[in-house]
């Protein structure tokens, strides 16, 4: 018999086999979309075709009620691969330019004598966000929102281009042949947090994170700390505040100490 | 002697060789993350094998076992000469070359994604191109089945197309339509962000997507392995197949039912309607269907052998089946695994039993069970008792091809059971790192110890398969006859509907467009569905 004929509405295989699948589909369809709404007491429905775009997962209209805010500024800077966007030529030149304000901190050269963070080699994206995030009072410092405030976004491109194009220069690096502690090669797995390493340098870095590797003690101590405390939110997802809040303050100031006595790795992806 | 004898080799000889490969790095991954190991201190290289282990197993190995069995099939059951030979070696080649374009950046840790992909993880694309050249060879080999049924269809008008060959096509056209899924994934969301042209990618829309491919690409595994059940078993047992029709049956209802079913793979996803999740957990159940329908066939004609040899009583048959035949070690061992493996199966399509087992080590036991034991172990079968024709010399040490079966079965069972177990208990699967000094996890060191030496023997079995295929081609020369497919107790004069792929295709192509159309449709019309990608150790 050949595929001709059985594509035709005599056949009997075709009428049961196109039949039985049917069936079977609205059996399914009705099971899934229409008894199985109205079987979940949670699920408030208007009616059937409610029911019906309720589980094909259309998603609800929003609700005209005021949506819950905040008690804090959240952070607006959309952390991609190619932040900050704009690759000038000039860049370098007007951030060196711009960075002479900066130097009291975070050092001529990028690197700091005051526990401020060494910015001398910092991934352009990391240092675009945290500039974003202080203008914007997501991140709030004494110091230095004042001097963020004034900044525009070309300002603040400018500056992030500028330091991640300064080497990264051996600062002060006493005990580099300690072993790196467990929270920053392992993290706790059963605590959820991941390894320091695998986002801030050693084992791999990902956008938007900053490298650590010779970073004061002392900042990375705070900033940990104001992390944990809630202090500090700017980070994405609560994941920093996550990763914080379980940490034992003995992880705390391992992880702090053991990078502030580390040079600078090649283990970085970008 | 084959035609295609060189091809059929080569594709033979490159799967076993790659599987070899494969199987150190699995077992390298057991051990390291159990507690016989202290922890390696870096989880890049824990991933870097995991997605080599996963691809070659996944993606290179099965599909050219079916390739190459594909092929012989084509020749031997048609008693025609291969149509398009040099086709099928562009195809080969393209598999080579795809294979080695995706190792090399996986080799260099630059995409670490795992074989599933992972979006918003991103990888180098020559990972993700290396992929599609390996699918492409293989639907050149999709298209020279069809080409070679054709022409013997117009040669033999009327006849019935032989069991093994109408099995085989449909397994190439389910593997064609299947592939399509991760297709339109790589080539629409992934690879335009991995060669950065974009920097967001629609995570949920591209899981749709691999859902489409992943479960039917089980089925894709599975097709040699059912093809050797049906067509080798009964033969090299000594009896006859039970019923050619039910056969028929049963490859065509893998045709229309194992790919619109995906979804099972998603139930925790938000971005899938729970009335979809139902549909395609109901048409799961489905595919149980064909497996029984499997099962009771080769067990009658099994017995059927059995009877034929002297075997009497409601079970006393059983004892007179020729157990020192390695056809039916494999089989009986693939039974046993397909049971538990089909059973936990169950568990997985079951969308309330499912989320307790979601994400755990449950789910990589149950694949490996199925795949690596019921469904490889007959690829070792239908080697062990091709050889002698490819070759033109005898496998002359059975001892040591039954303790390679054996281990195989041994080592499958210990490797995945406590994996299975483990998984109840709760352990997350994708993980580099257990603590086992942390009192939560304490009580499965023992379990993932198991496993790990459950690997090690799995490892002792590949290499001694590997030893046998090799002494195969050094044996002294000896005519091993023509190769013979069983025959059916009643060979079919006519099949109505069963001859053909139309319907079915048809079918096949409809329950795709009602069970993934709107979920598909409506993640791709919005606009709010992407997510910044992650770039694992590439450039952008």
């Amino acid at each position: 018999m050949s595929d001709e004929r059985l594509l035709s509405p005599k056949n009997p295989w075709f009428i049961g086999s196109v039949g039985i699948t049917a069936g079977l589909l609205a059996a399914t369809a009705l099971g899934g979309f229409v008894l199985l709404p109205y079987a979940q007491p949670d699920l408030k429905l208007a009616g059937i075709w409610d029911a019906i775009c309720s589980a094909a997962g259309v998603p609800k209209a929003p609700s005209a009620a005021e949506p819950v805010r905040p008690d804090g500024k959240l952070t607006q800077v959309v952390v991609t691969s190619t932040l900050p966007s704009a690759a000038d030529p000039d860049a370098v030149g007007r951030g060196a330019t711009l960075a002479q304000q900066c130097a009291i901190c975070h050092g001529p050269t990028g690197v700091s004598r005051a526990d401020s963070p060494n910015l001398a080699g910092q991934y352009a994206p990391a240092v675009y966000k945290q500039l974003a995030d202080f203008k914007a009072g997501v991140r709030v410092n004494a110091t230095m929102t004042p001097f963020a405030v004034d900044l525009s976004d070309r300002d603040m491109a400018d500056l992030a281009a500028y330091y991640a194009y300064l080497p990264r220069l051996p600062g002060f690096h006493p005990a580099s042949d300690k072993p790196p502690p467990r929270i920053v090669i392992n993290g706790a797995p059963l605590r959820n947090i991941a390894p320091c390493g695998s986002c801030h340098g050693v084992l791999d870095n990902k956008t938007g994170s900053p490298w650590l590797e010779g970073q004061p003690a002392a900042y990375v101590k705070a900033q940990l700390q104001a992390f944990a405390s809630g202090a500090r939110r700017n980070d994405i997802s609560q994941q920093m505040r996550n990763v914080a809040r379980r940490m034992t303050p003995e992880e705390i100031d391992q992880a702090a100490e053991w990078y502030a006595s580390q040079p600078s790795t090649n283990v970085h992806t970008r | 002697m084959l035609s295609s004898r060189r091809l059929v080799l080569a594709h033979f000889w490159l799967a076993f060789a790659v599987f070899g490969l494969a199987l150190l790095l699995g077992a390298w991954q057991m051990f390291i993350r159990s507690p016989l190991h202290t922890w390696i201190s870096n989880p890049e290289w824990y991933y870097r094998s995991l997605t080599a282990h996963g691809t070659v197993m996944g993606y290179v190995f099965p599909t050219l076992v079916a390739m190459g069995f594909g092929y012989a099939i084509s020749e031997i059951s048609l008693k025609q000469r291969l149509i398009g030979l040099r086709w099928a070696w562009a195809g080969y080649w393209l598999v080579v070359v795809g294979a080695v374009m995706a190792m090399v950046p996986v080799s260099l840790g630059r995409a670490s994604v795992l074989y599933t992909f992972y979006p918003p993880l991103i990888g180098s694309p020559f990972y993700y191109l290396g992929v599609v050249l390996v699918v492409v060879g293989s639907w050149i080999w999709v298209a020279l089945m069809s080409v070679n049924l054709r022409a013997w269809k117009k040669a033999n008008p009327g006849t019935p197309v032989p069991l093994p060959m109408f099995a085989n096509v449909a397994g190439s056209y389910l593997w064609a339509w299947t592939a399509v899924g991760a297709a339109l994934e790589l080539i629409l969301q992934i690879l335009p962000v991995a060669f950065g042209l974009r920097s967001t990618i629609d995570a949920g829309l591209s899981r749709v997507f691999f859902s489409w491919t992943l479960h039917a690409i089980v089925y894709f595994w599975l097709m040699p392995t059912y093809i050797a059940y049906y067509t080798i078993v009964p033969r090299a047992i000594g009896g006859k197949i039970y019923s050619d029709t039910m056969a028929r049956i049963s490859f065509i209802l893998f045709l229309v039912v194992a790919m619109p079913i995906g979804m099972h793979h998603t139930f925790a996803d938000p971005q899938v309607g729970a009335g979809f999740k139902f549909i395609h957990s109901a048409f799961t159940a489905l595919v149980a269907l064909p497996t029984l329908l499997t099962v009771f066939t080769i067990c009658a004609s099994v017995e059927i052998a059995a009877r034929l040899r002297g075997g009497r009583g409601p079970f006393g048959w059983i004892k007179v089946l020729p157990w020192s035949n390695p056809m039916m070690l494999a089989v009986a061992f693939s039974f046993v695994m397909l049971g538990f493996g089909g059973a936990g199966g169950l568990i997985n399509m079951s969308y309330q039993l499912d989320a307790s087992i979601h994400n755990t080590q449950w789910i990589t036991g149950h694949f490996h069970l199925i795949f690596g034991g019921a469904i490889v172990i007959m690829y070792f079968a239908i080697a062990y008792d091709l050889w002698p024709h490819l070759t033109g010399r005898a496998l002359g040490d059975l001892r040591l091809i039954r303790t390679q079966l054996w281990l195989w079965f041994v080592g499958m069972i210990v490797t995945t059971f406590p994996w299975h177990w483990v998984g109840i208990l709760g352990m997350p699967r994708r993980m580099a790192y257990f603590d086992y000094a942390d009192p939560a996890v304490a009580t499965q060191a023992f379990s993932v110890t198991l496993s790990a030496i459950g690997g090690f023997i799995l490892v002792a079995s590949g290499a001694l398969f590997i030893l046998v295929l090799v002494r195969g081609h050094r044996a002294p020369r000896e005519d091993a006859g023509s190769y013979r497919f069983a025959q059916a107790l009643h060979p079919p004069l006519t099949v109505p509907a069963l001859n053909g792929y139309a319907l079915w295709v048809a079918l096949m192509v409809g329950l795709t467009v009602t069970n993934y159309g709107f979920p598909i449709a409506q993640l791709a019309l919005r606009e709010d569905t992407s997510v910044p990608a992650v770039y694992v150790g590439a450039n952008p």
